[in-house]
């Protein structure tokens, strides 16, 4: 399967190794909805089961974007990555799979990752004023937007 | 190339547009008995017809990925049982299993087939509670009383097992803390024997009855495209009639030694996961009783060690929670802590296929649909 995605994508298909049995596939940002299509059509992966990220602050590009794929027709799993830099934009693939529109939201609230050509790229969890995205490494625990819980909550601290 | 949008199926809309001429928004919840906790729903209406809506959640969020990332992998699994907390034997299943695979450990039979036991006895209690609250929602003020009554037997159960009833903590990463108590082989079975006519019952009640019937029918329909378009798992997803059930598809715990069946719908309408859930739960008492009639003996817990240290790496493993696949994709950098925890919730995605869901039915219908989804807001928010 990682051949025919080689075969199809050529260089931006970065990496593909098996953890524990899984199978995972890391491919540049910009390619990621071209991929995801391919995935979908070709290769069956027909439902998107999650999409999430993970925050690496020491890596060039801290950000991984993290999709997990599944797939009826052959009862199979795939876990597409693809590393992004602070700021920089992912493309969307809300058009892949619409289930997507939620999660993204959530990508967003959480790790302040832009999806480009989602159409309605808002907080999810927090209130939309709220400032800072707490699962950043760098967002401490114990952290909050102050001002807004002083303003919305009328309370001194949120601690 | 977009087929599902060729279909007239546009990605889920959200937000909700500013209201034509003779069109109205009007807002349920928070605070709204029907929404099963605080979902608030915005829908904008064309008479009585809904042609929007937008759902807004958030009001029980606790961080709880965050949270993970600052405990031990073991300190984490208590915490797993507050999102879905009428399921949570579960929540806790799926998270122990997760970190096994991540250690590379796997459970004793012993401990897989109490698990097995205890899972299946939390899936017919969730779909009790779903059961009482769906039809009192709808009018139907009876089958609660029955249905909490019996989910009694097995909190009573679980009580006795692990002294909660609710965020039982149940499992340990490994296997069990807890052998199983005296007796506990002959509550179950006790429970399943009684527990054999009462869906029955239930059924008296509902099934053939023209309020809940017209009530149910037609309502809420999501096709099978649209279901797995949208990641909608679980019931919703097998009364649009995909006969996929994580149990049978990537068997976890000891569910490949036991003969079950997997219910399957054909309308996608709330009728049918109605119906559904119902088999589903003659199903467990099934698997319950084929489990406790051989509980293999031995010991209960792997070989982990005290402080777990899992090798760099990752790993997603989820299963067949009585909502949908819950989910959990744990990153490990070879520290006592996780470097990530992320839960795949199934409340949360099943709910973003209510907007498809609720288009061009009337506000009456809204509290059947989000009854029919079955979602617990301590999960969609987490």
């Amino acid at each position: 399967m990682v051949k025919r995605f080689r075969d199809r994508f050529g260089e931006a298909v970065r990496e593909a190794w098996l953890d524990r049995k899984q199978s995972i596939l890391v491919v540049d940002a910009a390619k990621l909805r071209a991929v995801c299509e391919f995935a979908r059509d070709s290769e069956k992966f027909d439902m998107l089961v999650d999409l999430t990220a993970v925050d690496w602050p020491k890596r060039e590009k801290r950000f991984e974007v993290v999709l997990q794929l599944y797939s009826f027709a052959k009862n199979e799993r795939l876990r597409v990555k693809a590393q992004v830099a602070d700021g920089e934009p992912v493309p969307s693939v809300i058009f892949v799979w619409p289930a997507a529109g939620w999660l993204e939201r959530e990508c967003f609230d959480m790790f302040g990752i832009r999806f480009d050509g989602h159409p309605g790229l808002k907080r999810i969890l927090l209130p939309d004023e709220w400032q800072g995205h707490p699962l950043r490494k760098d967002y401490d625990i114990l952290q909050q937007d102050e001002a807004w819980v002083r303003e919305n909550m009328g309370i001194e601290s949120g601690q | 190339m977009d087929e599902t949008r060729s279909e007239g199926m546009a990605p889920p809309s959200v937000e909700l547009a500013v209201p034509g001429a003779d069109e109205i928004v009007i807002n349920m919840g928070p605070q709204h008995p029907s929404t099963h906790g605080v979902l608030r729903v915005k829908l904008r209406l064309d008479g009585e017809r809904i042609d929007g809506s937008e759902c807004i959640i958030g009001y029980l969020h606790r961080g709880v990925e965050k949270i993970a990332e600052h405990r031990s992998y073991q300190q984490f699994a208590p915490y797993v049982d507050r999102m879905d907390y009428v399921a949570a034997v579960s929540n806790g299943l799926g998270y122990c299993e997760a970190v096994e695979k991540l250690l590379g450990a796997e459970a004793p039979p012993r401990a897989r087939v109490v698990r097995t036991i205890l899972t299946e006895l939390q899936r017919i209690a969730s779909h009790l509670l779903w059961l009482g609250t769906h039809a009192l929602d709808i009018g139907a003020l009876t089958p609660i009383f029955y249905c909490l009554r019996e989910r009694e037997e097995i909190l009573k159960i679980f009580e006795k097992y692990c002294g909660a009833r609710l965020t039982t903590h149940a499992f340990r990463i490994g296997g069990l803390q807890y052998e199983t108590y005296d007796g506990f082989e002959h509550d179950v079975k006790r429970f399943c024997d009684d527990f054999g006519t009462k869906v029955d019952e239930y059924e008296q009640l509902l099934t053939g009855n023209r309020i809940w019937v017209g009530r149910c029918k037609g309502v809420g329909v999501l096709t099978a495209k649209q279901a797995i378009a949208l990641g909608v798992t679980g019931p919703p997803l097998r009364a649009s009639g995909v006969k996929w059930d994580l149990r049978k598809a990537m068997p976890y715990a000891a569910y490949d030694r036991y003969d079950f069946i997997i219910p399957t719908g054909t309308n996608g309408d709330t009728y049918d996961r109605y119906l559904v859930r119902m088999e589903e739960m003659r199903q467990s008492r099934r698997i319950c009783l084929q489990a406790v009639e051989n509980i293999p003996t031995g010991p209960i817990m792997a070989k982990v060690g005290k402080v777990l240290k899992p090798p760099p790496g990752e790993v997603y493993h989820s299963i067949e929670a009585p909502k949908g696949e819950i989910g959990y994709y744990v990153v490990s950098d070879g520290t006592t802590q996780p470097y990530r925890v992320r839960v795949r919730p199934p409340s949360f995605i099943n709910l973003q296929a209510f907007d498809t869901m609720v288009r061009g039915h009337l506000v009456a219908d809204v509290v059947a649909i989000i009854g029919t989804l079955d979602i617990v807001l301590g999960e969609v928010d987490r």
